[in-house]
């Protein structure tokens, strides 16, 4: 998140804030801009709701759903744990005689906690929201109720687990082999590079507590081979 | 045939599971036709559920993911440099765009901005692209509807453009030659002048194209009056692009939210007026002389100086500085290993791609990596128009119709 200004209720800048606050007081949670870019923290409960506002409002007509996508911030709010991020932007143009939109963009958010994952889907507002509410629901585990035909989109029908979840490793398939066995996936053995550490500085331990700690051991099978614990060093075999 | 309820349930769990359709107890008449995902006019591996009363198509579903990669996974596991070259595999045949809207998004959160002659090589990059992009779906597109020889024409021409790819970059289709900062070099010597001799062919070739179709009475009773939409489903739907302005909204990024240099260039935005197949490709023809008006004003009028911003912690040195300065060799080792920290924020940008709005969402935590990156596919939201589209027409106009979205199944699935 963003941290070059948080802004509060009372405070509400951006006129469609004003508008939330407005009509939805219970609903707006805060106001954050950074270059340039207005994005608006709501509560989820209310998120259709703040779409339709969005959509009708005479001065705001953002009638065109640029899309929405999801963000996995693990541990780093202690009130959600994923972010489902609208963006909206009204398209100006002219049909008999009539002008619409306003040429403005605004992104919404909304926080969803991990033991309750689930939004308000506002495919009845956009229904170009089908589409991008599937991969969310594919990529991050997110329910959105509601939602006419929620399926996985991107990976396959029998697929466990969901990929863009920062605690779903890297590779994390384990090799089958001709033989039945399966080998190690590309995450057990995987070796941090000297000199490029992952999170950037040499001798940060965020990471661990970021990746390692929250990666969950695979189960291993009857046929599983343990790896061979790499040499200091040693380039990991993939 | 009337079935009974119990088998019923059967079948509509069987095919629920096996392609995600609902069978209607009521009509039997309808009948379910699969088509893909290995059928030559879905433009790779797309596959389209069918639903049909008699030859009349009363839904399609879109089934996808057949060539998903991770590609945005990845991105979260490479340094901001070197996720530039996973752009390219999105929608591989605009490369130089797709470059460019994550490259835009970092240089957000970086807070930089490239000097104008990196400005002016990027837009003459991406409208190249933009031609090589509509050049490619002119050709498919054509090919589908039964117009073979088009195909060749017009890939005679795109030939050229990847040409003036391979001469800049060294590769035709993959280049990752926009990169944070500005460009990974300047244009080699005769690189414009090729660009002027393309300009000066391209109309005469196009001309060639457009004799042999605008006044085509089979390429007009397969496009006119097929495929229509109006423009509040398009909005709603988030359809951009060319689909959108064959529906009469003169919307096109460039213009409405100029981005690089765009706000220097002279050029309008053709729009149709009826939404239909024809309009999209008459659109997309007129694009291609607007590209190529953009490409002759940045030739004229190309600025000389630096193309990369001057900063090492971004940028890496010349070549020639290695030789002789210990600085130079410790900023190109720690580059390249170890990469720029941006700010912690999230940065978007909208460009406008052949196919419709692109940018990319980048998140950063402060690392050298980006925490997540995601990509606005216009393909992909353009594909859910289809059953729009097609509803109450016939199945070969699905064909027509799926062609004149110009969907590229890389960037569906990423």
């Amino acid at each position: 998140m963003s941290v070059d200004s948080v802004i509060t209720a009372p405070q509400a800048q951006s006129l469609e804030a004003q508008k939330i606050v407005a009509q939805f007081p219970e609903g707006f949670v805060s106001e954050s801009v950074f270059r340039g870019d207005t994005r608006i923290m709501v509560e989820r409960a209310y998120i259709v709701d703040v779409c339709r506002l969005m959509r009708d409002d005479p001065d705001l007509q953002f009638n065109f759903f640029g899309e929405c996508l999801g963000v996995d911030y693990l541990d780093k709010f202690d009130d959600h744990r994923f972010e489902v991020v609208y963006n909206l932007s009204s398209v100006v143009y002219e049909k008999n005689g009539k002008k619409f939109g306003t040429g403005r963009r605004i992104f919404l958010k909304v926080g969803v906690p991990e033991d309750d994952a689930t939004v308000p889907s506002v495919v009845s507002v956009y229904p170009g929201a089908s589409f991008p509410e599937r991969e969310i629901f594919d990529m991050f585990g997110v329910r959105f109720q509601g939602h006419p035909d929620l399926r996985r989109i991107l990976m396959s029908d029998d697929w466990v687990g969901h990929p863009q979840r920062k605690d779903y490793p890297l590779g994390g398939e384990r090799v089958r082999f001709p033989d039945g066995k399966f080998g190690p996936s590309v995450g057990e053995v995987a070796v941090s590079h000297p000199g490029e550490s992952y999170y950037g500085k040499t001798g940060d331990t965020q990471g661990e507590h970021y990746s390692r700690s929250r990666t969950p051991t695979p189960d291993k099978g009857p046929g599983t081979e343990q790896p061979p614990p790499a040499a200091p060093g040693e380039k990991a075999q993939g | 045939m009337a079935i009974d309820s119990g088998r019923l349930d059967e079948l509509n769990t069987a095919a629920t599971l096996a392609q995600g359709v609902h069978i209607d107890a009521l009509d039997d008449q309808t009948m379910v036709v699969n088509m893909g995902p290995q059928h030559p006019s879905t433009h790779g591996v797309l596959r389209v559920v069918l639903e049909l009363d008699g030859e009349i198509i009363a839904r399609a579903t879109p089934h996808i993911g057949y060539v998903h990669t991770g590609i945005e996974k990845t991105i979260e596991y490479n340094t901001y440099m070197k996720a530039v070259t996973l752009t390219d595999r999105m929608d591989y045949v605009s490369a130089h765009i797709n470059n460019a809207s994550y490259t835009l998004a970092v240089e957000k959160l970086l807070g930089i901005e490239p000097p104008p002659r990196g400005q002016y090589l990027r837009i003459m990059l991406m409208e190249i692209q933009r031609i090589a992009s509509h050049l490619v779906w002119l050709g498919t597109h054509c090919l589908d509807i039964g117009a073979m020889t088009i195909f060749f024409y017009a890939f005679q021409q795109r030939e050229k453009l990847l040409d003036m790819t391979e001469m800049m970059a060294g590769v035709r289709m993959m280049p990752s030659w926009i990169v944070p900062g500005g460009l990974r070099g300047d244009a080699p010597e005769g690189w414009l002048e090729r660009g002027k001799d393309f300009c000066d062919d391209f109309p005469r070739a196009m001309e060639e194209i457009e004799s042999l179709l605008n006044a085509n009475p089979i390429w007009r009773e397969r496009t006119q009056g097929v495929g229509m939409i109006d423009i509040e489903d398009c909005l709603a739907l988030g359809v951009g692009g060319p689909t959108l302005r064959a529906a009469g909204v003169e919307h096109d990024i460039r213009t409405a939210v100029p981005y690089s240099s765009y706000d220097q260039m002279k050029f309008h935005v053709p729009v149709g007026q009826y939404s239909d197949v024809y309009d999209r490709y008459r659109v997309r023809m007129a694009e291609m002389f607007q590209s190529r008006e953009i490409i002759k004003q940045c030739i004229e009028g190309m600025p000389s100086g630096p193309i990369n911003v001057d900063d090492r912690k971004i940028v890496p040195p010349p070549r020639e500085e290695l030789d002789n300065s210990m600085e130079a060799v410790i900023h190109h080792f720690k580059l390249w290993t170890e990469g720029f920290h941006p700010p912690v924020g999230e940065a978007y940008v909208p460009l406008e791609s052949p196919k419709g709005e692109i940018g990319f969402y980048v998140v950063s935590d402060g690392t050298n990596r980006p925490y997540r990156a995601h990509m606005r596919p216009p393909s992909f939201m353009n594909l859910q128009a289809l059953s729009k589209m097609a509803e109450g027409r016939l199945i070969a106009d699905v064909v027509a119709i799926i062609g004149s979205i110009d969907i590229i199944l890389g960037e569906i699935d990423r």
